[in-house]
C-alpha cells in the first residue's frame, strides 16, 4: 500500500446557527484503505460525509478529496468520487443495462467505454440473463451489489458508502464486503458508514463520532486493546454511551 | 364517542399544525376570488372596437363620434368592410364591431326607426357582455339627444341588434362566485381528507389504528367531520369575499345557500374518503383529487364555458359531475334570488351522489391493509 | 400455553408470483420473548400483519391469545400492541398527545396502565410537550413502545423495532424488552440484526419466506453441524482468496476481524491444516483458532444447505 493521502481533514467544522454538527474533525486516509465512519445517530457522520461529497462547505477547517480542496473545487471532488447509500442507489424502472449507462453517461463516459466496462460488468456479476430486467425486480441483495458496481464505474478515486448493507442477509453481506475489497485492492479508497459493529471490524481503520467529534481513530484491534473488550460493539458502546444529542 | 372526539380533536391539530394545510384552506380563496374578481371583472376599459360605417352621413358620424369619446371603448378602425371586419376578430385583439347600415339615417327619419349590428367576440362573454351593454347605453343617450335637437317624434329608436360570436348565449360576469366556490370546497374537501387518510397510511398509523378496538368505520367518520367544519368556515369566508370585496349581492335566502353548501362538502368529503381508499401514497391521492376532480371541476360547470357550447358528449358527462349541480343551484339561489322550489332537482341529484358515493366509500374500506 | 399459533401460513402476492410467506408454522409461548430473526424481504412485516389481523393469509391457520386471526379479529385487535415497522407516530403532534390519543383509541387512560410505562416513560417524561417529530431515533422508539403498551396488552408485536437504530438505543431498548417479559406480556420481536438473536429465548431463522430452524439460540448454536475455525493474517484479504482456493475448505468467508472457516469432513487436524495453507502462500501474523458458531454462523450455513436443497 503506497502512502498517497486521498483524504486530509483538518479540524473540519460544520456549524448550523449556534450548533456545532462537525466540531473539528481530523483524519487523513490513505489511498485503497477501507474506512468505517461510525458514530451514534445524530453524531454528525452525514453531515461531515455530505462536506467530503462536495455536497456542502465547511464553516472553518481545511479537507482536501482526492487532491482537491472542499471549499473551491467541489466538482473535480464529485468527479473523482462514486456515492451510494441504502435509501437512493438505482433507478426501479430502468433496467440494468440503461441505468449502467445512465450514470455511466452522468460521469461523461464515452459511448465506446461505457459499451466495453457494462460488458466486463454483467461478466463478472453473472448477470447476462437478468441484463435486460428491470432494476425493481432484482432482490435486494443484488440490487446493492450493483448498486456499488455502478458507483465504482467510472473508476473513481474514492467510493463513500453510506450503509450499504442493510437489511441484508450475511450470506449477500459478506459477498458485498468481498466486492468491496477487491475495489480497495485495485487501489480505490472506501469511505463507509455501517450500523453492523462486525462491519466495522472488516475496516482498516475505524472512526467513531460522538456528539460532532471523532472520539477515537485506529485499527480495530487497537481500538479493542485500548478498551480491553472483545468486540467492536462493546468498544462503540463506551464511546457512545456518553453521547449527549441524537437525530434530528 | 369520546374516541370519536378525541380523535377530531387530533385532526384539528394536524391542520393547525401545518402551515401549507392552513395556506390552501384559506389562502386558496382568497388568491381565486381576487384572481377571478379581478381578472373577470365586468369594469373592463379600453376595449377594442371597429366600426363600419355604411351610411356615412352627419348622423352616423355624430353617433362614432360619442363612441369615440368613451372611456371604456378604443375605436379602432373606421370603414371596414365586412371582410376586414372578420379578420381583425381572428387577429383577436378586436373584441367588438358596430356596423351602421346604409340607411340608418333615412330610416331614423322617416320611420323613425332603424338598425345597427353590434358583434362582440363571445369567447369573451363577460367582456362581449360589457361592449353590448356600453353600446346600448350610448346608444340610448344618442336618441335621446338627437330627439330632443331635431324635434323627431321621442318614440324614435335605434334597435341595436346584438350578435355574439363564438358565444351566441353569453354569460354573465358574476357566475364565477359560485364557480369559484365549487372549486374551492371540491379541491379542499376532496384533496385534504384524501391526503390526510393516506397519511396515517404511509406513516403506519393507521396499522396501528385498525389493530386497535377503534371501529375502522369511525376513522372516516372522525377524518370527514373536521374537514366538513373547516370547508363550511371556508365557504363563509368566501361568501364574505363575495359580499365585501367584489360587491355581490346574495338574493336568496342564506339558510338555504348553506344547506346547498352543506350537501356539496358532503358529496366532496365522500369523493375525498373514496379516493383514499383506494390509494396508498399522497402524491397519488393529490394527483387524482387535483387532476380527477379540478379539471372536471373547471371544464364541466359551465362557470368558464358555457355547457351549451360544448359536444353533446361533454354535456351528458357534465350530469355527473357534482359540481354543476351545485353550481346551477347556487347561482339560483345566491344570484337569483329563487327560493327551494327552483333547485329541488339540483338537490335531488347532489343527495342522490352523497348516498352513492359514501356506500361505495364505506364498503371499499377496508378492514384490513 | 401457546401464546402465538402459525400453522402452514402461506401468503403471496401479485397473484401468487411472489411468495412471501411460504409454509410457516411456529408458535410462542405464554410469557415468551420470541425473536423472528432474517433479512429485509424474508417475510417478516407480512407474518406480522397476518397475525395483527390486517392481511388475510391464503393458506393455513393462526392464532394470537387464543383468537383466530380470521374469525375473531375484533378480540384480537383489542388484545394486542402492535409497533408495524414503518410505525412514526404522529410526528406533529407532542409525545403527550400522542399517548393521550393512543390511549383514549384503545380505551384507556394514562393513568390506568401507568406502571407498565412508567419504566420506559419517565425517560421521555421531560420531552411532554415537543413534537414527535423533533425527538430523536431512540426517544420515538420509547414513545412508540408505550403508545403500544398504554392498554396493558397480552401480547406485545414488534416489527423491526431496532432497525436503523444506533448501538446504544438498541441495547437500552432490548433492556426494556426484558423488563416487559419479567411482567409477563409475550413479545413476539422480528431483527435483520442477528447478533440480537441471542437476547430472545428463543427464535425462528427466516430467509425468503420460509423458517429455516426454530430454537433457543443456544440449541441453534450448539448444533452447527461441523467444527468452525477462525483465522486471519496480516493480509485477511489475500488470505480469505486463498483459502477459497484450497481444496481442502469447504468454506471461507470474513466475519469481524477474523473468517471463518469449515473444512472438509476428511481433513483431521483442521488447526494445522490452515496454518499450513497460510505458511504456504507466504503469510505473516497467522492466528489460527477453532470457535463456536454465533447465530450468524447458522444462518449462513442454514441460507447454503437450503439453497443446496433448491
Amino acid at each position: 500500500m503506497d502512502q498517497e493521502k486521498v483524504i486530509i481533514c483538518k479540524n473540519l467544522t460544520k456549524r448550523f446557527g449556534d450548533f456545532t454538527a462537525v466540531n473539528e474533525i481530523s483524519f487523513d486516509i490513505t489511498k485503497g484503505e477501507i474506512f468505517g465512519f461510525l458514530g451514534a445517530n445524530g453524531a454528525g457522520k452525514t453531515t461531515a460525509m455530505r462536506i467530503l461529497c462536495g455536497l456542502s462547505f465547511p464553516t472553518s477547517g481545511e479537507a482536501t478529496v482526492a487532491g482537491y480542496d472542499v471549499y473551491k473545487q467541489q466538482e473535480q471532488i464529485k468527479k473523482n468520487i462514486g456515492y451510494m447509500s441504502q435509501k437512493f442507489s438505482l433507478y426501479e424502472n430502468l433496467t440494468i443495462l440503461e441505468n449502467i449507462e445512465f450514470f455511466g453517461g452522468v460521469y461523461g463516459l464515452e459511448r465506446k467505454e461505457i459499451k466495453r466496462r457494462t460488458e466486463k460488468l454483467i461478466d463478472t456479476l453473472g448477470l447476462q440473463k437478468e441484463a435486460k430486467k428491470m432494476v425493481g425486480e432484482l432482490p435486494l441483495g443484488w440490487k446493492q451489489k450493483l448498486a456499488f458496481s455502478v458507483a465504482i464505474f467510472h473508476q473513481p478515486k474514492i467510493v463513500f458508502l453510506d450503509e450499504p448493507t442493510g437489511g441484508v442477509d450475511p450470506v449477500t453481506r459478506r459477498q458485498f464486503w468481498d466486492m468491496i475489497y477487491e475495489a480497495a485492492a485495485s487501489g480505490i479508497t472506501i469511505f463507509v458508514t455501517t450500523h453492523y459493529m462486525d462491519e466495522a471490524e472488516y475496516c482498516n481503520r475505524i472512526s467513531v463520532m460522538v456528539d460532532g467529534k471523532v472520539e477515537a481513530l485506529d485499527s480495530p484491534r487497537n481500538l479493542k486493546e485500548k478498551h480491553q473488550v472483545t468486540t467492536m460493539d462493546e468498544v462503540f458502546y463506551l464511546l457512545a454511551r456518553g453521547a449527549k444529542r441524537s437525530d434530528n | 364517542m369520546k374516541q370519536l372526539l378525541v380523535f377530531i380533536k387530533k385532526e384539528f391539530y394536524h391542520v393547525f399544525r401545518d402551515r401549507r394545510t392552513l395556506l390552501i384552506m384559506f389562502g386558496l380563496p382568497i388568491v381565486q376570488i381576487i384572481l377571478f374578481g379581478f381578472a373577470l371583472s365586468s369594469e373592463v376599459k379600453n376595449i377594442h372596437l371597429v366600426i363600419a360605417d355604411y351610411s356615412k352621413d352627419v348622423k352616423s358620424q355624430k353617433l362614432i363620434n360619442k363612441i369615440m369619446t368613451s372611456e371604456y371603448l378604443l375605436v379602432e378602425q373606421v370603414n371596414l368592410n365586412y371582410q376586414e371586419i372578420e379578420q381583425e376578430f381572428k387577429r383577436g385583439e378586436v373584441k367588438g364591431a358596430l356596423i351602421i347600415p346604409v340607411n340608418f339615417s333615412s330610416d331614423l327619419l322617416h320611420s323613425g326607426k332603424s338598425q345597427i349590428q353590434v358583434i362582440t367576440d363571445g369567447s369573451d362573454p363577460n367582456i362581449s357582455k360589457t361592449i353590448t351593454n356600453y353600446l346600448t347605453a350610448i346608444i340610448v343617450d344618442f336618441q335621446q339627444q338627437e330627439a330632443l335637437s331635431d324635434q323627431v317624434p321621442a318614440l324614435l329608436s335605434i334597435q341595436p341588434e346584438v350578435r355574439m360570436l363564438f358565444n351566441e348565449e353569453g354569460n354573465g360576469s358574476l357566475n364565477f362566485i359560485p364557480g369559484v366556490m365549487a372549486l374551492i370546497l371540491m379541491i379542499i374537501c376532496t384533496a385534504l381528507t384524501s391526503v390526510s387518510v393516506v397519511k396515517e397510511k404511509e406513516m403506519g398509523t393507521m396499522e396501528v389504528l385498525l389493530v386497535s378496538p377503534f371501529k375502522p368505520v369511525f376513522v372516516l367518520i372522525a377524518k370527514a367531520i373536521p374537514y366538513l367544519l373547516l370547508s363550511l368556515a371556508n365557504f363563509t369566508l368566501i361568501l364574505l369575499l363575495a359580499v365585501f370585496v367584489l360587491d355581490v349581492e346574495v338574493r336568496g335566502s342564506l339558510l338555504l345557500l348553506y344547506l346547498e353548501s352543506t350537501l356539496f362538502i358532503i358529496t366532496c368529503l365522500s369523493l375525498g374518503l373514496l379516493i383514499s381508499n383506494v390509494t396508498n401514497s399522497q402524491q397519488t391521492a393529490l394527483l387524482i383529487s387535483l387532476m380527477g376532480m379540478m379539471l372536471p371541476t373547471l371544464i364541466f360547470t359551465g362557470f368558464i364555458m358555457p355547457l351549451e357550447n360544448m359536444p353533446k358528449i361533454f354535456q351528458v358527462i357534465s350530469n355527473f359531475i357534482p359540481s354543476r349541480w351545485y353550481y346551477l343551484a347556487v347561482k339560483s339561489v345566491m344570484l337569483k334570488g329563487l327560493g327551494f322550489s327552483y333547485v329541488w332537482k339540483e338537490t335531488l341529484v347532489l343527495t342522490g351522489m352523497t348516498v352513492g358515493l359514501l356506500s361505495i366509500a364505506l364498503k371499499k374500506f377496508k378492514v384490513r391493509l | 400455553m401457546e401464546t402465538v399459533t402459525l400453522q402452514n401460513i402461506v401468503k403471496t402476492y401479485n397473484n401468487g408470483s411472489v411468495k412471501a410467506v411460504d409454509d410457516v408454522s411456529f408458535t410462542v409461548k405464554e410469557g415468551e420473548l420470541f425473536g423472528l430473526i432474517g433479512p429485509d424481504g424474508a417475510g417478516k412485516t407480512s407474518i406480522f400483519r397476518i397475525l395483527t389481523t390486517v392481511l388475510l393469509a391464503d393458506k393455513g391457520q393462526a392464532s394470537v391469545a387464543g383468537f383466530d386471526v380470521v374469525k375473531d379479529y375484533k378480540e384480537i385487535r383489542a388484545s394486542v400492541g402492535y409497533m408495524p415497522g414503518k410505525f412514526s407516530l404522529y410526528q406533529d403532534l407532542t409525545v403527550l398527545e400522542n399517548l393521550n390519543f393512543f390511549a383514549t383509541v384503545f380505551g384507556t387512560t394514562i393513568e390506568e396502565n401507568y406502571e407498565l410505562i412508567k419504566d420506559i416513560y419517565d425517560q421521555i417524561k421531560p420531552f411532554n410537550n415537543r413534537r414527535a417529530g423533533k425527538l430523536s431515533g431512540g426517544m420515538k422508539q420509547k414513545l412508540a413502545l408505550c403508545c403500544a403498551l398504554i392498554h396493558k396488552p397480552k401480547v406485545l408485536l414488534l416489527d423491526e423495532p431496532t432497525t436503523g437504530v444506533d448501538v446504544v438505543s438498541r441495547k437500552e431498548f432490548w433492556e426494556m424488552l426484558k423488563t416487559l417479559k419479567r411482567q409477563g406480556i409475550t413479545i413476539l420481536v422480528s431483527t435483520p440484526y442477528m447478533d440480537e438473536a441471542t437476547l430472545c429465548e428463543r427464535i425462528a431463522l427466516i430467509q425468503d419466506g420460509k423458517i429455516m430452524t426454530v430454537d433457543a439460540p443456544e440449541n441453534i448454536m450448539k448444533a452447527y453441524p461441523t467444527k468452525l475455525y477462525a483465522a486471519r493474517s496480516r493480509e485477511i484479504y489475500r488470505l480469505l482468496l486463498d483459502y477459497r482456493s484450497d481444496e481442502a475448505i469447504e468454506s471461507s468467508y470474513a466475519f469481524g476481524e477474523y473468517l471463518h472457516i469449515t473444512l472438509h469432513n476428511k481433513v483431521h487436524d483442521g488447526l494445522s491444516k490452515l496454518n499450513e495453507i497460510a505458511e504456504k502462500k507466504g503469510h505473516v501474523e497467522i492466528q489460527v483458532k477453532e470457535i463456536k458458531a454465533t447465530i450468524e454462523d447458522s444462518f449462513i450455513r442454514l441460507m447454503g444447505e437450503k439453497e443446496a436443497k433448491v
